[in-house]
């Protein structure tokens, strides 16, 4: 969680010196909801995941360096310059791909659970998106083919409580999207957003089930992202949200949580924690500098990668 | 030796999806009516039984999830071959197939391969049934539009089988455009009789034909006449009329549309001077008006007269069959068009 913190934070620096040529939706606030879910994966599961994705891609096992490369648009990031923030994928790790179109990834995990189950694999694929894409009709097709067809899928909803500026309550009815679930015969579950052990114990059982060929489940994380929209959105978000509420959920931090619960349990040191900070900061200064230090993609190179093959 | 048939269209599709299963495990089918129905136009008639209900596969009417799931089983090893019962209806999984499917690679940087058929039936069905507004256009010109996608438009039964081996085969996403009209020969006799091409011998092993590979249906001299499924039928029929009074055409399928055969086309044009290009999409910013630009750049001083198109007119398909056939380019229209080129109108 501390790595996608500083990650988010040192983006939103060197974004505002102008250093990122794109648009960047920041994570900060929801980490709990990635790190938990990640962490009831094994490398060779799969995730796909959404424009607001680097802490997706961090959990999933993304290297700092080549996230940051790929932020910079250089040559050695993931997808060479090509994607950008909103666009990252790593097969080698699982991440199918972040998409930009809200809603986008859900029936591309079906296809994914479908592929697995399939070739007779048990790997698993989690599938995040928001509360706005809850609301898209790819939603509807692909939680009620994945449920049809058993396939071996989570579906992780990060519920933020915001659809860039419209809350929630004004693109739904319902309190709980997870409701929605029992539509598709799909059984749902909510976790604390907020809270990384009790997204992660959520997210392992309905990984269990679909690994056991037990189909999918819609895991909904109550959470709250502590910047704007994208960065440059005014005050954080203000203008469409109340203070108070930005400074309850803030009280929340699941980072600040976590760190209270290890010491107070006795399981690590402030100062065993301030080290792993330290080692965090390091790694990140050194993708940075990487980042910095290689080289964009040539101009020559525009037109590659389009096919495999011309015929 | 190999065996030879004559097979039509919709055989040819089936026998090429049939061998591809056979060859590769990882080859599955999706879509509407797929199954034991065998598909609304009899393509997958017998996959089914033949390879079970896991690789032939039932959906729902949910088209963002047919397409978004052949993305997501191809980015993982599988080779879908995906099924819009209508080319019509590919507007209800759009983003699918224009932000996910056709640009995955080159956004990831070349790290992933996205190896699906979308097949879809388009065209009209006049003289045999009148489908009107909703199951009639031919939109491939929209696709052409799209990087990343490979379009092929194929007009026989030979062409058909061999792309589609080649589309199954290769690693990118291809749309497959299949002429509704084509698919009946064997079932209507008042078909085969115009049109006998319709009907055609095919190798029963299985072969490929690379994309990208223009295929001259008939040489000729006078004027060149690039055209695209069944619009290459109707051109042969007006082609056989024609050399009656003397005047030879030459008649080009570009077979792809992505990637187009350019040199194919231009070469033709060096020997005839004269082009029409005949394709059944809308007029306005469509197959003909890219083969026109395309010609304009590449051959402009062998040109002797303006390129002429032969398209649909800029109307939703109408269901009276006396407006549909004015909509729908006819045999009359190439006709007009050909002679008006060598001055005989």
């Amino acid at each position: 969680m501390l790595r996608i913190r500083r990650f988010e934070e040192r983006l939103a620096d060197e974004s505002a010196q102008g250093n990122i040529p794109g648009l960047l939706h920041l994570y900060v606030g929801e980490e709990a909801v990635a790190v938990g879910a990640c962490s009831a994966l094994r490398k060779d599961d799969y995730i796909t995941s959404t424009h607001r994705g680097h802490g997706h891609c961090i959990a999933k096992g993304g290297e700092l360096r080549k996230m940051m490369a790929e932020l910079f648009a250089k040559e050695t990031g993931y997808c060479k310059g090509r994607g950008g923030s909103m666009h990252v994928a790593a097969p080698d790790i699982g991440i199918v791909g972040c998409s930009a179109i809200a809603g986008a990834g859900i029936p591309i995990a079906a296809g994914v659970g479908l592929s697995a189950k399939l070739r007779k694999t048990d790997q698993v694929c989690v599938s995040f998106f928001g509360d706005g894409a809850s609301n898209t009709g790819a939603f509807h097709e692909g939680m009620n083919l994945a449920s049809l067809w058993e396939l071996p899928v989570v579906y992780v909803l990060e519920n933020n409580l915001y659809a860039i500026s419209t809350p929630a309550a004004r693109s739904s009815k319902l309190k709980n999207i997870s409701d929605r679930a029992a539509a598709y015969g799909m059984p749902a579950a909510i976790a604390d957003g907020m809270d990384v052990l009790s997204v992660y114990e959520t997210v392992s059982e309905a990984v269990a089930r679909a690994r056991k060929g037990q189909g999918p489940t819609l895991v909904e994380c109550k959470t709250y992202r502590f910047r704007g929209h994208h960065e440059g959105d005014p005050k954080k978000g203000e203008t469409y949200r109340n203070k108070q509420e930005m400074d309850e959920w803030e009280k929340l931090d699941p980072i600040l949580r976590l760190k209270d619960e290890m010491i107070k349990g006795k399981k690590a040191t402030q100062a065993e924690l301030d080290a792993i900070d330290q080692e965090v900061m390091k790694e990140l200064e050194d993708a940075v500098t990487f980042a910095k230090e290689s080289p964009s993609p040539k101009p020559e190179d525009a037109t590659t990668y389009l096919f495999v093959s011309e015929s | 030796m190999s065996e030879t048939r004559e097979l039509d269209f919709a055989e040819a599709i089936r026998e090429a999806m049939r061998q591809e299963m056979l060859r590769d495990k990882t080859v599955i089918i999706l879509g509407e009516d797929v199954g034991k129905f065998g598909g609304i136009f009899g393509c997958t008639k017998g996959l089914q039984a033949e390879f079970g209900e896991e690789r032939v596969r039932d959906t729902p009417i949910s088209e963002t999830a047919i397409v978004g799931a052949a993305v997501g089983a191809a980015v993982t090893g599988m080779h879908p071959i995906a099924e819009l019962e209508f080319m019509d209806f590919i507007g209800c999984p759009m983003d699918q197939v224009f932000n996910q499917m056709a640009k995955i690679r080159y956004m990831f940087g070349g790290s992933m391969k996205v190896p699906v058929v979308l097949r879809t039936p388009a065209g009209s069905r006049y003289p045999v049934a009148c489908g009107a507004a909703h199951h009639s256009q031919s939109l491939e010109a929209w696709f052409m539009h799209v990087p990343g996608l490979k379009v092929v438009t194929p007009s026989m039964p030979y062409d058909a089988k061999g792309l589609l081996i080649n589309a199954i085969r290769g690693e990118d996403p291809v749309l497959f455009v299949e002429h509704k009209l084509l698919y009946y020969a064997k079932r209507m006799a008042s078909l085969r009789e115009p049109y006998p091409t319709l009907i055609q011998k095919v190798p029963e092993e299985p072969y490929v034909i690379p994309f990208g590979k223009a295929d001259i249906k008939r040489s000729g001299e006078d004027v060149t006449v690039v055209a695209t499924m069944m619009m290459v039928h109707k051109a042969l029929r007006v082609a056989g009329d024609l050399a009656k009074k003397g005047i030879s055409m030459e008649i080009i399928d570009p077979r792809t549309l992505v990637p187009l055969d350019k040199q194919a086309i231009v070469d033709s044009v060096k020997k005839t001077g004269k082009v029409v290009i005949a394709s059944e999409d809308t007029k306005r910013a469509g197959v003909g008006a890219e083969i026109a630009t395309m010609i304009m750049e590449e051959a402009f001083d062998y040109l002797d007269a303006p390129v002429k198109r032969v398209s649909a007119l800029d109307v939703p398909i109408p269901y009276a069959p006396s407006l549909e056939s004015t909509v729908i380019p006819q045999e009359k229209h190439v006709a007009e068009a050909v002679l008006e080129l060598v001055g005989q109108k």
